[in-house]
């Protein structure tokens, strides 16, 4: 809610969502909602999230992410995660995440 | 600098709403600062305590409020203890509860991987809980012996197509 939407853009049918410096439950609700009205109302295929300012990531991440495949993935969407820091890349690569979706270093 | 050896304790106890779960991590980053750990160390030490605040906050309380508290020392052989406990409804079963994927959250997107994250991140856990009581979730972790390349903390996750193993 307190997200801006300058945080997410539709290009084709692609949605990017530009992930904050610390993804934790605090803010996990603010993105799903932004993320899913876009989703709504638009005709979204794909979803990018981009992890360019992100320096912290708890397992409130693997929540928002593996709800937004549920959403996309039926209708033969994909998930993309990019820009991942090492970090980043370590966390969904361990925990699984990247069976569902690919990242692009 | 002859202090370096001593043993180091803080106790902080703050409401348990979601804007705090920063605020725990910011603090045990900085009370870690003298046993001068590694990037990776660190942000390992603040997932694992911002994993067990979050769950005080949402399943101890289920978000309505209550307080957390959070006990952390270091050890003059710089282990570092952490207790995150909460006087919330308590879990029925630890065991369960710590499984990989388990969740009670599924509605609000939870992934059921907040123990599993702990675990990989720190030495040591220990979960203790009495139903209508509380949970203290007890951490442990070593600095300075370098043991790097940790364990995958799923070993063979299968996300399908409903999110779910």
């Amino acid at each position: 809610m307190e997200k801006k939407m300058e945080e997410y853009a539709i290009i084709d049918n692609y949605l990017c969502i530009r992930m904050p410096g610390e993804v934790d439950h605090h803010g996990a609700a603010g993105i799903r909602e932004c993320a899913d009205r876009l989703i709504l109302d638009d005709k979204v295929k794909n979803i990018v999230f981009d992890f360019e300012d992100t320096t912290f990531m708890d397992s409130s991440g693997l929540g928002i992410i593996i709800g937004r495949y549920r959403k996309i993935s039926c209708f033969g969407g994909k998930v993309y995660a990019i820009n991942v820091s090492e970090r980043i890349s370590r966390i969904l690569k361990a925990s699984g995440m990247s069976s569902i979706i690919e990242i692009v270093s | 600098m002859e202090n370096e050896r001593t043993k180091n304790e803080i106790c902080m106890e703050f409401d348990a709403i979601s804007e705090n779960e920063g605020l725990a991590r910011v603090v045990i980053a900085a009370f870690l600062s003298r046993v001068d750990p590694t990037v990776d160390e660190i942000e390992d030490v603040k997932t694992a305590v911002s994993e067990a605040v979050t769950n005080a906050i949402i399943h101890g309380y289920k978000e309505r409020g209550g307080r957390v508290v959070m006990r952390a020392s270091l050890s003059i052989e710089n282990e570092l203890s952490v207790e995150i406990s909460d006087r919330g409804i308590g879990i029925a079963d630890v065991e369960l509860a710590m499984q990989p994927l388990f969740t009670t959250g599924a509605a609000n997107e939870r992934s059921g991987m907040g123990f599993s994250f702990m675990e990989a991140f720190m030495d040591r856990l220990e979960v203790e809980s009495v139903v209508g009581e509380g949970t203290c979730v007890h951490m442990w972790k070593s600095f300075g012996s370098r043991q790097e390349e940790s364990a995958p903390i799923l070993q063979a996750a299968v996300w399908n197509r409903s999110g779910r193993a």
